[in-house]
């Protein structure tokens, strides 16, 4: 078994129609988060469930240029990460199926763990 | 006789109130002394008792018994005295008349101190429970024999070794520093919710022993509960947890021994009294930001003992389930969890979710999937109970799983003689 970082990412849209939701939205939505990642937990698979990020961020350049982050040109961001556990790339692939941010607009970027 | 029912009361409540003082006088090292003092005391009151009748105050007899012989015992050995504790040379001027305090705080505060002490993790879980049973529960070996299901010398030598290891260790009789105390306790807890299951969920025919385990590991839950020092929302959550089982104990057991699944329990036999002392303490572990395993276990606890069924009740347990699993996995909680999932998302979701769990050869996992077949493809569903049949042994369980496997046999529209 291989631990394979999942980075959620959205668009900038969706991220501002977060912000306009109903309480019962917001909360279907957690209930959608809850159910997806206690399956995995269920499984036995999750390694860490990781946590949402704040939607501001900063970038650090060489020579101590910043700007403010997270969005880059194509006006993605990176709101959370988890880690999960899985033989393979293709099994990642699966357990990350049931992601709720695939059905806004989003994706999830999928990374082998390398242990050191 | 009156003394044959009161003197063995008397041995479980006042047993380890006595080897809890004195263990602590004496330190971790003399621990057997302390023992035999208050075997000793016992011993002659079952002499005495019988020939002069009870006395008017038992238990103070017993106590002032129990002070003089231990102020012998220290008469006559001058330098068990000299090396014991300095809490006796500490306290009174001249050492060679202790003072024994059997005071109502000395024996609380001793009897805390000894649970850490029992509760050490040198021990194996096993022998922890053991010697609970033994030194804080007043139990023999021979009960204790008969609840693990274990011979007396083998008690005998598990207590001895949990002695050893906790000699070897030199762990000191005394309560934690206030930095080790969260972190023994969860110690504590583990062992004290294993004592309970013990009592809940073997398979022993010994109801009144199962229930006294059961209702043992509460009053020492409860005990930390009333220290200030070791009172914390976990520990109220484990405490509610143990209201809301022991409040189906005379429902899910017959009077064979035998398990009766929660959907097939007398709910006229739930203990409301428990429930009702459950929630209560649920409320108090709703303090302070951090949420522990037991506060999950009670709240799922909390659902199936109040509601026998309604969709809200579901959803409730599928997210505490959730948040139990991610917290930490385990096999039960993931079968559990996946049984509320068909209750709010449907059947076809559940099997999706229950096949990728893959406990084969777990009763639970099969019994699950028998379920979540049934009408759904009785073909499937009657091989998983088949399998579910297999490998129960409780009676009244294996019924109600035959009635299964008839109602899918009378329901299938798949050829059955290709199964198998």
């Amino acid at each position: 078994m291989k631990n394979y970082l999942l980075m959620y990412r959205t668009n900038q849209e969706a991220m501002q129609t977060l912000a306009q939701r109903t309480p019962e939205e917001l909360q279907a939505n957690t209930k959608r988060w809850m159910d997806w990642i206690g399956g995995i937990a269920a499984q036995n698979k999750l390694t860490d469930k990781g946590n949402r990020l704040f939607p501001s961020g900063k970038v650090l350049k060489p020579n101590g240029v910043t700007s403010d982050g997270p969005y880059t040109e194509i006006k993605e961001c990176i709101i959370g990460y988890s880690i999960i556990a899985a033989a393979s790339y293709d099994e990642a692939i699966l357990l990350a199926g049931g992601c709720p941010v695939l059905n806004s607009g989003g994706n999830v970027e999928i990374r082998e763990v390398s242990e050191l | 006789m009156i003394k044959d029912t009161i003197l063995p009361h008397l041995f479980r409540t006042e047993y380890q109130k006595l080897v809890a003082v004195l263990c602590r006088l004496f330190g971790i090292e003399y621990i057997e002394i302390a023992e035999d003092i208050v075997s000793d005391t016992f011993l002659s009151a079952a002499e005495l008792w019988g020939i002069k009748g009870m006395p008017e105050n038992p238990t103070a007899w017993l106590y002032t018994v129990a002070k003089n012989k231990t102020k012998d015992y220290l008469k006559h050995h001058t330098v068990f005295s000299q090396k014991v504790s300095k809490v006796l040379q500490n306290n009174s001027e001249t050492w060679s008349e202790p003072e024994i305090d059997l005071s109502v705080k000395n024996i609380r505060d001793s009897q805390l101190a000894m649970i850490f002490v029992v509760c050490n993790p040198c021990n194996a879980p096993q022998t922890q429970i053991s010697m609970a049973l033994n030194l804080l529960c007043g139990f023999g070996a021979e009960e204790i024999a008969s609840a693990f299901l274990m011979n007396k010398r083998s008690v005998y030598k598990r207590l001895q070794r949990g002695k050893d290891r906790l000699r070897a260790a030199r762990v000191v009789i005394g309560q934690p520093s206030f930095p080790e105390i969260d972190a023994r306790l969860k110690a504590v807890a583990t062992t004290l919710y294993l004592l309970f299951n013990e009592g809940y969920y073997s398979c022993g025919q010994n109801i009144a022993l199962r229930r006294d385990l059961c209702s043992e590991a509460m009053r020492l839950t409860s005990m930390l509960i009333e220290n200030d020092q070791t009172n914390r929302p976990f520990i109220n959550a484990l405490y509610a947890l143990m209201c809301f089982q022991s409040s189906r104990f005379n429902a899910r057991i017959n009077v064979a021994g035998e398990t009766i699944l929660y959907h097939n329990q007398d709910i006229s036999l739930w203990d409301q009294e428990f429930i009702h002392k459950g929630i209560q303490y649920l409320n108090l572990a709703a303090q302070g930001n951090t949420i522990s395993n037991y506060h999950l276990e009670a709240g799922i606890a909390y659902w199936n003992a109040t509601v026998v069924d309604s969709p809200e009740k579901w959803e409730h347990i599928l997210q505490l389930y959730n948040d139990l699993l991610i917290l930490e996995y385990s096999p039960v909680a993931a079968l559990n969890r996946t049984y509320a999932l068909y209750k709010v998302n449907g059947k076809a979701k559940a099997i999706v979710e229950a096949e990728l769990i893959n406990l084969k050869g777990h009763y639970l996992y099969h019994a699950l999937l028998g379920e979540l077949y049934t009408d759904v493809d009785n073909s499937q569903a009657i091989q998983h109970w088949q399998l579910a049949l297999d490998l129960v042994h409780s009676i009244p369980d294996k019924a109600v799983i035959q009635a299964k496997i008839l109602y899918c046999m009378a329901n299938n529209t798949t050829p059955y003689n290709n199964q198998h």
